[in-house]
C-alpha cells in the first residue's frame, strides 16, 4: 500500500476496489505460450492465434464454423438433441448440474455442433468439438449429432470435416460413452462406401476415446501445431511406465514424426488446403456417384 | 484354488475349518463325515447368501481375480485343434491377444481373445493383458483372414485397457484400436463377443463390436476403470467403489441398459470355482448365438449390425 492511499479515507478504497474489479472480463488475454498480453479483439481477428509467437489456443466451436464457412453463412443440424442422464449419474456433482453449468460455459447446447454451409463455394458438413463444454467429451448426444451429421453428407452427397477438440469419451454416461465410438465409427463406414471424403482436424486436445475412433479415421487427418493428441494421458502413461515423458510427447510434431497424421496446418491456412484437398478428392471433381466416370 | 477375497472372509474360514476336519479325521482315522458334511452345507448357504448380493466393486474384484479363467483356458476346454496365429506382420507378436483357428462345436470359427498371465513371469509376457498397437493389428488380420474363408469370429473380452505407455503412442495405440472398429463394422461374417473378465474401455471395444454380447455374470465392462474414473472425478483413487456403483458396469447393469443379449450364469462362487462348469455354460451361450446369427444373410447381418451399433446412447429431442 503506498503513502497515498493509505490517506483515503476507507470507504472510498472499496469503491476504487469495485472497480477495479468492473473491468470487463475477457477484454485482455495472456498467450499460454509466450505470456505475451493480447488484446481480445486482436485475437478475435487472428482466430486465438497469437500474433507474438503464432501459438494456437483454443477457439471455440462457433468461431470455427465463422471462419470456416463463406461469408461465415451454415445452417446448424441436429440442434434439438438433448443428453437425458441415463444413467442418473453423480459424482462430487449431478451430471445434471454438469450438463447445465456446461451449458453456461459455453453458451451451446452440447459438446459438438453440425452444420452445413459452404467453402470456397463448393457444399459442406461439419462438425466441430466445444471444448468448454465438459472438455469436449463424447456421450449420446455427441454421437448421435456426429452420426445426422454423416446421414446428412450422405443425403447431399457432401464431404465431411470434423474438427475435433475433446478429453475423450464422456465418464458420467460410462459405457454408453464408449459405445459412441463403435457408432461412429460405423456411420463412418456408410461415408467412406459411398466414396465421400472424411478430413479429420485434430486441435488441441484430441485424446482418448474420440481420438481412438473418429479422430484417426479420416481419409485425411490434419492437425493444428503443437495440439495435443494421443490415447493415454501423459499423467497415466508416467504412472504406468515410470518415466518423464520425452520432449514434445504426444504433439501433432511428434504425431507427424511418426506417421500417424498427414499434416499440420496453421489456422490462418486451415480453410484453404481444405478447400483444396477437397477440390481433388470430392465426387463433383470428375467421379460421378453411380460409379460411372465423368469428366 | 484357494485365495479368497476380502468379502469372502467368511467362505475362507469355513473352508480352513473343513480342510482340518479332512486331515484330522485322515491322520488319526477318526470318522468326521458328518462334522464335514455339515460344514460344507453351511459354508454353501454363506457362499450363496454372499454372491446374491454383491456390489459392483466386489463383481469388478471378481472380474480381476487372479485365478479366473483366461482365453487360452477357455480355448482348452471348448476348442478342437486351436492353431495359434501369430503377429501383425508388420512389428511384433503382441501376446496379450491371442488369434487363431480351429474348432468350435460344429463351426469352424476365428477366435480372438485378451490373455492375462498368470505369475509374474507370465504376466509380464501378457503385459498384463494389454495390447499395444501391434496386438490390435494382429486381431485385424486375423479377422480379415476369417471374412476371406467365411469363419465366423468369436471374441473374448478380458483387458484393464489399451496399454499406455510411449512405445503403444508412438506406433500409433488410437489409429489401432480406431481401424479395429472399423473392420469390425465391416466384416461379412458374424461376430459373438464375450466379456469374460475386464471389459477395459477403448481396449475392449476394440475386438467387441459384434452381432451378439454376452457377459459373464462376474464380469465388468466400462468406459474407464473405476479408480480412473475416481481419480478423476472425485479427486480420489480410493472412490474407486462409488465409481464402479456410479458408472454401471457389472453385467446385470449393462443387460439393464439393453446393452447385453444375454448373462452367463458362473458357478457358485465365481467361474473361478469351476473351470469346466464355467466354459460349459459360456460354451451353450456361444452356441445358441452362433446358430441364430450363421442362419442369416450376408446383408441381412450387416444391416442388423449397423442397427445395433446406431441404437447406443440415450438422449430426447427437445420441443
Amino acid at each position: 500500500m503506498s503513502w497515498f492511499e493509505r490517506l483515503i479515507p476507507p470507504k472510498i478504497k472499496v469503491r476504487s476496489a469495485l472497480n477495479k474489479r468492473s473491468v470487463p472480463e475477457g477484454l485482455w488475454h495472456k498467450c499460454g505460450a509466450c505470456s505475451a498480453v493480447l488484446y481480445g479483439t486482436e485475437l478475435e481477428r487472428t482466430s486465438q492465434v497469437c500474433p507474438k509467437c503464432g501459438h494456437h489456443m483454443r477457439l471455440s466451436a462457433r468461431e470455427r464454423f465463422r471462419t470456416l464457412f463463406d461469408e461465415a453463412e451454415f445452417t446448424e443440424l441436429a440442434t434439438s438433441l438433448q443428453s437425458t442422464d441415463p444413467l442418473r449419474f453423480k459424482d462430487s456433482k449431478r451430471y445434471k448440474e454438469r450438463l447445465s453449468d456446461a451449458q453456461k460455459e459455453s453458451r451451446e447446447s452440447e459438446a459438438v455442433i453440425c452444420a452445413h454451409g459452404r467453402v470456397a463455394g463448393s457444399e459442406l458438413v461439419a462438425v466441430a468439438f466445444e471444448f468448454k463444454y465438459m472438455g469436449g467429451s463424447m456421450g449420446s448426444v455427441v454421437g448421435e449429432r456426429f452420426v445426422r451429421a454423416v446421414d446428412h453428407a450422405l443425403q447431399t452427397q457432401t464431404p465431411l470435416v470434423c474438427f475435433i477438440a475433446s478429453g475423450g469419451a464422456r465418464m458420467q454416461e460410462s459405457i454408453l460413452s464408449l459405445m459412441q465410438m463403435a457408432k461412429t465409427t460405423a456411420a463412418l463406414n456408410k461415408l467412406h462406401e459411398a466414396g465421400l471424403p472424411y478430413i479429420s482436424v485434430l486441435t488441441d486436445p484430441t485424446m482418448g476415446g474420440v481420438s481412438a475412433s473418429i479422430a484417426m479415421l479420416g481419409d485425411v487427418i490434419i492437425a493444428e501445431p503443437k495440439a495435443l493428441v494421443g490415447f493415454a494421458g501423459a499423467r497415466v502413461i508416467e504412472q504406468t511406465v515410470r518415466e518423464t515423458l520425452p520432449e514434445g510427447f504426444q504433439r501433432a510434431e511428434f504425431l507427424l514424426e511418426h506417421g500417424a497424421i498427414d499434416m499440420i496446418v496453421t489456422r490462418d491456412q486451415m480453410c484453404s488446403v481444405i478447400a483444396g484437398l477437397l477440390k481433388i478428392l470430392a465426387p463433383s471433381s470428375g467421379r460421378s456417384i453411380e460409379g460411372e466416370l465423368v469428366f | 484354488m484357494d485365495n479368497f477375497l476380502e468379502f469372502e472372509r467368511p467362505i475362507e474360514e469355513l473352508s480352513a475349518k473343513i480342510d482340518e476336519l479332512e486331515r484330522v479325521s485322515q491322520t488319526q482315522n477318526i470318522d468326521l463325515g458328518n462334522e464335514i458334511s455339515k460344514l460344507e452345507t453351511r459354508r454353501q448357504k454363506v457362499t450363496q447368501d454372499i454372491f446374491s448380493s454383491l456390489d459392483p466393486w466386489q463383481v469388478t474384484q471378481l472380474a480381476r481375480h487372479p485365478m479366473r479363467p483366461y482365453t487360452l483356458d477357455y480355448v482348452g476346454l471348448t476348442f478342437d485343434g486351436f492353431q495359434e496365429l501369430h503377429g501383425d506382420r508388420m512389428f511384433a507378436d503382441d501376446r496379450s491377444i491371442v488369434a487363431g483357428i480351429g474348432k468350435f462345436d460344429r463351426w469352424n470359427v476365428a477366435l480372438i481373445g485378451h490373455q492375462k498371465g498368470r505369475d509374474t513371469r507370465e504376466k509380464l509376457r501378457r503385459n498384463f493383458g494389454m495390447p499395444k498397437p501391434e496386438g490390435y493389428r494382429k486381431a485385424q488380420r486375423v479377422m480379415k483372414l476369417a471374412e476371406k474363408f467365411n469363419l465366423p469370429i468369436v471374441t473374448l473380452i478380458d483387458t484393464p485397457g489399451a496399454y499406455p505407455g510411449i512405445d503403444a503412442e508412438e506406433r500409433g495405440q488410437s489409429e489401432a484400436i480406431a481401424r479395429s472398429l472399423s473392420v469390425m463394422t465391416g466384416l461379412r461374417v458374424p461376430v459373438i463377443s464375450a466379456v469374460i473378465g475386464e471389459g477395459g474401455s477403448g481396449g475392449a471395444l476394440a475386438i467387441g463390436i459384434c452381432d451378439r454380447l454376452i457377459m459373464m455374470e462376474y464380469s465388468t465392462y466400462s468406459v474407464i476403470s473405476p479408480e480412473g474414473c475416481a481419480s478423476i472425478l472425485w479427486k480420489n483413487a480410493d472412490k474407486a467403489p462409488e465409481a464402479a456403483a456410479a458408472m454401471k458396469i457389472t453385467s446385470a447393469d449393462l443387460k439393464r441398459l439393453g446393452l447385453v443379449d444375454e448373462i452367463v450364469q458362473e458357478p457358485l462362487g465365481g467361474a473361478h470355482r469351476n473351470y469346466e462348469r464355467a466354459a460349459a455354460h459360456l460354451n451353450a451361450s456361444l452356441v445358441r448365438h452362433l446358430e441364430e446369427v450363421s442362419n442369416m444373410t450376408t446383408p441381412e447381418l450387416l444391416g442388423k449390425r449397423y442397427e445395433r451399433l446406431q441404437s447406443f446412447g440415450e438422449f430426447q429431442s427437445a420441443k
